[in-house]
Parts: structure tokens; sequence; C-alpha cells
């Protein structure tokens, strides 16, 4: 259970995050949607404490805005976009650096904590190439190394940036139905910032719509993928109409 | 690359270590021979070859190592925690800071005194710490520094202190301009009490790196992924930084500006044993011991009996070699 409520955040003193509230439950993905520069990345970043925010993360009790780096580690685990990772770090040795809040400051892996690394591959479908480099990786294997690096963490809480960003759409599929799969079987609760309304439309349990750093609206993706939200959110005339076999919305540009 | 003996690389670099030591108190003007070195050793032995060997070959031998290792460690961690390949205390302006802070000190108070020779290491060690800071402000844009800009502003920062030392030389006391000497890279007059003053600061420096290597590695994938996986990243940097720049302030104090040692050492470890930090560090101390060594020996042997700076060896045969690595590296896309 992640409860974000009132966080704020600003850059510069430019305030970019106001006042947002809202919760993702266990076993849930929640889906970040919005222009681009509404402040998705920035949720994430200020949830993960590594820029400074005003407002509570709490899970069950706790806050995080009282927590170390390390203690923070232990509940949430973030999932970056694979732009630029080390290129000279076996898969291995970058999966296992998910255990680093348990390790001690030296990094000596225990048998267990092996073990965690190899599950984690083997859950994103990874252990074949865990003794390649990094560098030598596609960007979709990179995103899965990640993914592996976070379950690694065994936090109850996943956060995603943008991690279907640059890949191609089998990848993206692929990975989506992984984490939502995760969600449900781990019962973690997961928020994941996504650009493609279709693919928020269609994994996510609930979908919050950012704009220029206000929550615009939160719930299901029918009632928030709907043309006069998603119109004016984007400042672009959109057509909403019912996928044919499924029971979710999907979004089309309304270009004549 | 391939280099073998791979499989060992804690093994091979020791005893390329121990050969390298036992070369560098074997030759010399008279050479000794390593049975005679033994002998030495045992307390038996020619009384003369003792007396060269404790008193002039063992301590600038032991300074030399130190030294070498301290550059290469620290080379090492600075790469580390900027990010960067050319990160080099040489390059980017730390050891010309470290440099200026000695010959202050010096210009004060010339070393007469156990307590005048104290001070050095210390005021290299304030100076090297002002100009990692400032350097690292300079050259950083937002969250990354950029080598062009790293390189920039060490090499300006480094001309401005190397300038500063050089008129404070001048216009100082002829005792002070033995200090050049020592600024050069020589290590011959400095005997046991210059290791005593700066042992204290290496073995803090070097200690806290040696065990920063899990840390050194999250932070290759960045501040916020680093302290996305529990790492107090801005505590961890400001304490690696303060450790690498002793290292780098012991090894300049007795030694002077001794470049590419901490670059090139590091780069090619990287290459041999792979990016793990865990092993980087130790292998890069132990490599960078040796590698001084050699060229120390070798500074000793080329104009014989006279001897060259120890930094002009280094240079000579570090920039050139450099140049080839980089490209290597850069064909690869890995350093």
């Amino acid at each position: 259970m992640l409860k974000i409520q009132n966080l704020s955040a600003a850059y510069n003193g430019h305030r970019v995050l106001h006042d947002v509230s809202f919760d993702v439950k266990n076993g849930e993905v929640l889906a970040l949607i919005g222009p681009n520069g509404a402040g998705k990345s920035t949720i994430i970043r200020a949830a993960s404490g590594v820029i400074p925010s005003t407002g509570h993360i709490r899970t069950n009790g706790d806050d995080f805005q009282s927590l170390t780096p390390l203690q923070r580690a232990c509940y949430l685990a973030v999932v970056p976009q694979a732009i630029s990772l080390p290129p000279a770090f076996t898969v291995w040795e970058t999966v296992l650096m998910g255990r680093t809040p348990y390790l001690g400051f030296l990094g000596q892996a225990s048998a267990h904590d092996e073990e965690l690394a190899r599950q984690a591959l083997s859950r994103v479908n990874a252990l074949a190439f865990s003794d390649r480099r990094v560098g030598e990786l596609s960007g979709g294997e990179r995103q899965r190394v990640l993914l592996a690096r976070a379950l690694c963490q065994s936090t109850p809480i996943l956060l995603l940036d943008e991690p279907t960003a640059h890949l191609d759409l089998q990848y993206q599929v692929n990975l989506l139905e992984l984490i939502r799969d995760l969600a449900r079987r781990e019962n973690l609760a997961v928020l994941i910032a996504l650009h493609d309304l279709n693919l928020a439309s269609h994994y996510a349990d609930r979908v919050a719509l950012l704009v220029g750093g206000h929550l615009k609206a939160v719930g299901t993706p029918h009632e928030v993928l709907t043309s006069e939200l998603i119109s004016e959110a984007y400042c672009l005339p959109v057509q909403v109409i019912e996928h044919p076999f499924m029971n979710v919305p999907l979004v089309l540009p309304d270009t004549k | 690359m391939h280099i073998p003996m791979k499989s060992k690389p804690f093994l091979s670099s020791s005893i390329f270590l121990l050969a390298a030591l036992i070369l560098s108190l074997a030759i010399g003007s008279v050479f000794i021979s390593p049975k005679e070195l033994w002998n030495i050793v045992r307390g038996a032995g020619n009384e003369t070859f003792g007396f060269i060997i404790w008193q002039i070959r063992l301590p600038r031998t032991v300074l030399i190592a130190l030294t070498g290792a301290a550059l290469s460690g620290s080379g090492a961690a600075y790469q580390g925690l900027f990010r960067n390949p050319l990160a080099d205390p040489y390059l980017i302006g730390v050891a010309s800071g470290a440099g200026l802070g000695a010959v202050i000190a010096m210009s004060i108070k010339w070393p007469y005194s156990f307590w005048g020779l104290m001070a050095i290491p210390m005021a290299a060690f304030i100076a090297a710490l002002l100009t990692v800071f400032f350097v690292y402000f300079l050259a950083r844009v937002g969250q990354t520094i950029p080598t062009t800009n790293l390189i920039l502003a060490g090499v300006a920062f480094s001309s401005f202190a190397t300038s500063l030392t050089s008129f404070l030389m001048l216009r100082s006391t002829s005792e002070v301009r033995r200090a050049l000497g020592w600024l050069l890279g020589g290590a011959s007059q400095a005997g046991w009490t210059a290791i005593l003053a700066i042992l204290p600061y290496l073995v803090i420096g070097l200690g806290i790196l040696l065990i920063s290597g899990h840390a050194l590695n999250l932070m290759q994938f960045g501040d916020d992924q680093a302290q996305q996986l529990g790492l107090n990243v801005t505590r961890v940097k400001t304490i690696l930084l303060i450790a690498a720049s002793l290292a780098t302030a012991a090894a300049v104090a007795f030694s002077g500006i001794i470049g590419f040692i901490g670059l090139i050492v590091p780069h090619l470890i990287r290459l041999w044993a792979g990016p793990d930090y865990r092993r980087l560090i130790p292998l890069s101390v132990l490599g960078g011991a040796s590698a001084l060594l050699l060229s120390d020996i070798l500074a000793r042997i080329v104009l014989a009996p006279q001897e060259i700076p120890v930094g002009i060896v280094t240079a000579l045969a570090g920039a050139p070699f450099f140049l080839w690595v980089l490209r290597r590296s850069k064909n690869q896309g890995f350093w």
C-alpha cells in the first residue's frame, strides 16, 4: 500500500508538483499519465527521495520523508529508464546490487541473496543471459534486467518510470504483462509512469491523470480516459471508443 | 586485451609488487644482489651495504611504493566518483593544488623540525580538498560532470596552482628552492621521517577507499539509482572525496607531482579484472605501487649516475600509453 498525500515538489524554486494525493493498493497497478512535463517522473523521484518534497509518502504507518535512503530502499524499489547504464557490469552483478539495502557496507552477498537474484532473473526470463555485460544487451533486455534488480530488492512497492519508452511493441506488451502479473501474484503496489494512453488503459487497474503538476483525475480507465478529460489535458481533440473485444477504452486522436 | 593469469589477479599483482620491491632495493649506484639483500635482512652481510639499504634505499623504496599506491588508489576512486575515465589526481588539478599547499607550508617554515615536516602533508591535504571541491563545482552541469569540463577545469586550476607554486619558490629564500627538487617528483632526501609524516593520511585515506568498493559500484548507476538502491549518496560522496584527497595529499607531500599513474594503472586494471570496484581499488593500490617503483628504477638508471625526476618518466611513458588505451577503450565501448 502506497499512500501519497499532498505531495509537492520544486526544481530551482519552480514548483512542478502541487498537492498531489492518491493511493496505490496492494496487488494493484496504477498508471500515471499526462503530457510531457506533467510531473510523472517527478512523483517517482520525489517518492523515492532523490528530490526534496513536502507532504507525506506513507506505507501502513511509516512516513518515508523521515526515513534514511537505506530504510526507504527496503520499502520501495524503482525501475528507471534504461537509457544509460554502466556497460561493463554483467547482468548478474547488476541484479545483485538490488540486494544493497540488506547487505553490509562491503556489499558481500550471501547464498540467500544470490538465490533471490536468481529467482528475480528467472521471473523476468533473463537467466539465460546473466553472464553477459549490460552494454551488450538490447533495450528490452536491459529493461528486464532493471526490473529484476528491483524485484531482487524485495519491496512491497514498485515504482516504474516509463519502462516501455524505448521498446518495440512486442517488448512493451511482454513487460507490462509481466508487471501486471507480478503485482497480482506478489501482492505488490505498482505505480507506473506511462505515456502511451492505450497501454495504460490496457494494463492498469486505475489511472491517474496529471497536468502541469496537478492531479486532474484518478479512477478506472473508463472514468479517466474520457474524451473530455484527455482532450483538455493534451490540448488535442480525441475520440474515445470501446475496444472491440476487450472491456477497455481506446483513445484515438481526432484528426480530420 | 589479453593478459595471462587473469584468474588470480591478487596473487599475480602481489608477486609483481614483490619483484618490483626487490629490484628497487637491488638497483642503484652499487648493485646489491638479492642474495646479499637476504643477508642484510638477516642482520649478516656487508655493513656498508646494510647502511645503504636501511637508510637510503629502503625508505626511498617504501615512499615510492606508498606514493604509487596512493595515486593509483585515489585515481581509481576519483574515476568512480566522477564516473569519468579521465579523472586522475594530476589531470583534475588535485595534485597541483596539494603541491601548492605543500610549498606554502615549506615557505612559511622550512621543515628542520619533526613538526615542521608534519605540517607539509596537512597543508597539502587542505589544499587538495579545496581544489577538488572547486573543480567539482566548476565542472558540474546539473547532475553530471562532462569529461571536457572536468579536464578543462582541472587543467586551468592546475596551471594557476603551478604558477603560484613557482612564484612562491622564486621569491623565497634559497632553502625553499630545494622544494623544487621535491615537487618534480624526487623522493631521494626524504628518509623515514617523511614516511612517518604521511602514514596517517595514507592509512585513513586508502583504508576508506579500500572498503568503499560496493558504494562506488552503486555510484556507477548515477546518483538517483544509487540512492534508490539505499545508498546515502551525498554523505558517501563527501567521505570518498575526502579520503581520495587525503591519499593524494600524502602522495604529493614528499614525492611531488607525479602524473598519469593514477590514470593508467586503474585503467589497465579495469581492462584486466573488470569494473567491480571491490577488486579495482585494491588491485590499483598494488599495481600503482609496482608501476611507480618500476618508473623510479628507470629514473635512476637512464642517465646514471645522474637521476631524473620520476614524474618525467611517468609522463613520458604514461601519456602515449594512455592515448593508446583511450583508443582501445573507445572502440570497445567500455572503460
